[in-house]
């Protein structure tokens, strides 16, 4: 709103030369943002934040490691014991990777409730699922590094996924490995793709918002801006918000790196890799949990298509389902606020999600099994059925004219 | 016509000349890209000594009947069960079962029956099979049974109940003596 001054001449110079102070100005200080943002709105900037963190934790951390099978697992007991404060920047970088999903799974959250994902902000949000794609990649690969049993076996399954696909699917597998097992290449080239994607998905984020900043920011009513009340200056109203919500954050997140730092762990992972034995119950992440469900969900073979094959198409499809939203929504309105039916809808997905998870991590015996179904079954009913259909037949509630009106006809009353 | 060579003269149906040199150029600049990647992405492919461990020499003639042994070759493991008459006879009578979903004989899976090598990794997402200790749990055919997603292998490693797709393959081997074997 107020551009960049200065009367600093050496800044003033610089500035002529790479405007990098007008940007700075432009995105994060008059960056108009909607005035009724509510907290839901924190969790983009928190993930970032986190991004941050593990970058630098992963830096520090990769001096002391060590990317081969005989020195893996040792090295990073001692950065745990001998390095100075390594068990604080082990844990910070093994939660902050929990943290991160849990930040950015509200984050997509949120953006199914108020409909961020609709015009004009499809591309926004595809940006968005393709960092949620390099997170998955990342913490995949991150997970393998420390050489624990779990690390090897998770290693073992995940990539085996990929021989489900006829013909070429051996050969990918080779080639993923390095070998003919998860072994000493696939370990270092992990390691290698691990320090790569986050400053890919540095790269990505930087996508995020500038294409966040073209289309502006969703807001709680779903309305767009239209005149100046709608909006406030991004500095000083959401860089305070946003710190505040750092604050919080840096509680919740702190307090499992100090009291429950193995909290979202597993135990076996403590144990050195062993390719002779695989531990009896398998589990990956938390944070893939409801795509690991998913992958479970399907048993029979249906004509030459193998139970395997189904259910890894099932899985990436769950996540590539995603890009389509933007169309399979019929709704013109965005905000669930104004959608009686989606509103309901959409905590049944939430709830749909959450079983996937528990069913997930749990043995696939008995009851689970059709549990695990009747719940896959429903995520994709949730898109390719609910999200057509509802647009057409909900009637929704009217919106207000503008972002301030409410705001303001409330003032007008008192 | 003839000074083409002075300005692009578009053709009947608004080609040029420099149109046809971009798309040529763009040709060869894709394919030639497309081979310089192919170093990079072969170099991920397992490499010259990782190909070099690929046999492995066993000594056999400690292995009891009912007894088996865990080999490792390739970085995998190698299930060398010496079988008992019974165990022979139920694989062989069970040739013809319903629930093969990959059929394949016994006498096919075996060079000599009483020895059956099989590569101790489950076709379904590559856990190792419980069933070489005489106290694992061996499922309900009598071979392997694969904790991770309950895949259940017979007598022969044949796959009759669970998730996997396939039969526990059978690695190249040879007997280089009535007490040795070489896998690979």
């Amino acid at each position: 709103m107020s551009g960049f001054q200065t009367n600093n001449k050496v800044v003033s110079w610089l500035d002529q030369r790479l405007p990098i102070f007008s940007m700075m100005q432009h995105s994060a200080i008059d960056y108009p943002t909607p005035r009724n943002l509510n907290y839901w709105w924190n969790f983009g900037s928190l993930a970032g934040f986190v991004l941050v963190i593990m970058i630098l934790t992963g830096v520090v951390l990769v001096m002391n490691y060590a990317s081969h099978t005989s020195m893996a697992f040792d090295s990073v007991e001692r950065i745990m014991r001998d390095v100075n404060y390594g068990w604080l920047i082990r844990y910070l970088h093994m939660n902050g990777a929990s943290m991160f999903f849990i930040l950015v799974y509200i984050h997509i959250f949120r953006n199914l409730y108020y409909g961020s994902y609709k015009s004009p902000r499809e591309v926004l949000w595809w940006i968005g699922i393709v960092i949620y794609l390099a997170m998955m990649a990342t913490g995949f690969l991150g997970y393998v590094l420390p050489w624990g049993q779990m690390s090897f076996w998770g290693a073992t399954v995940i990539t085996n996924l990929f021989s489900a696909f006829p013909i070429v699917g051996e050969p990918i597998v080779t080639w993923l490995w390095g070998g003919f097992s998860v072994d000493n290449p696939t370990l270092s080239r992990f390691f290698s793709l691990h320090y790569l994607l986050p400053f890919v998905i540095f790269g990505l984020v930087v996508l995020h918002v500038w294409a966040l900043h073209t289309v502006k920011s969703n807001n709680p009513l779903g309305v767009e801006i239209k005149t100046p009340a709608d909006a406030i200056p991004f500095h000083p109203y959401y860089t305070i918000k946003d710190l505040f919500g750092i604050g919080v954050f840096l509680m919740f997140y702190l307090a499992f790196v100090f009291w429950a730092p193995n909290f979202f762990g597993e135990p076996d992972n403590y144990i050195p890799a062993n390719p002779m034995v695989t531990p009896p119950h398998i589990v990956p992440e938390w944070y893939y949990l409801p795509f690991y469900a998913i992958l479970r969900a399907f048993t029979t073979d249906i004509w030459i298509i193998s139970a395997k094959l189904q259910g890894v198409v099932a899985m990436f499809g769950a996540i590539l389902i995603l890009f389509a939203l933007p169309w399979l929504d019929t709704s013109k309105v965005r905000s669930a606020r104004f959608r009686p039916l989606y509103r309901q809808f959409f905590w049944l997905f939430l709830i749909d999600c959450l079983i996937l998870g528990y069913v997930g991590g749990k043995p696939a015996e008995g009851i689970l099994i059709t549990v695990g179904q009747i719940a896959t079954a429903y995520y994709f009913f949730h898109f390719l059925v609910l999200m057509p259909v509802l647009g057409r037949i909900e009637k929704p509630k009217p919106l207000p004219a503008s972002i301030s009106a409410p705001v303001l006809k409330e003032k007008a009353h008192a | 016509m003839a000074d083409s060579a002075t300005h692009a003269q578009p053709s009947a149906d608004g080609e040029t000349r420099r149109d046809f040199l971009l798309y040529a150029t763009t040709a060869v600049g894709v394919a030639g890209t497309g081979l310089a990647l192919w170093p990079f992405v072969h170099s991920m492919n397992p490499a010259a000594d990782t190909l070099a461990l690929s046999t492995t020499d066993v000594d056999i003639s400690a292995i009891q009947p009912g007894q088996a042994i865990t080999v490792v070759w390739r970085g995998k493991p190698v299930f060398v069960r010496h079988r008992t008459p019974e165990e022979i006879a139920t694989a062989q009578k069970e040739d013809g079962a319903s629930d093969l979903r990959d059929k394949q004989t016994d006498a096919s899976r075996v060079q000599k029956a009483e020895w059956l090598i099989v590569i101790g990794v489950c076709t379904h997402l590559g856990c190792v099979p419980l069933g070489q200790k005489s106290a694992d749990p061996r499922g309900d055919f009598g071979g392997w049974f694969c904790p991770c997603h309950g895949s259940h292998y017979d007598t022969s490693g044949r796959i009759r109940k669970g998730p996997a797709p396939l039969n526990l393959p059978v690695p190249d081997y040879k007997f280089t003596s009535d007490t040795t074997i070489r896998i690979g």
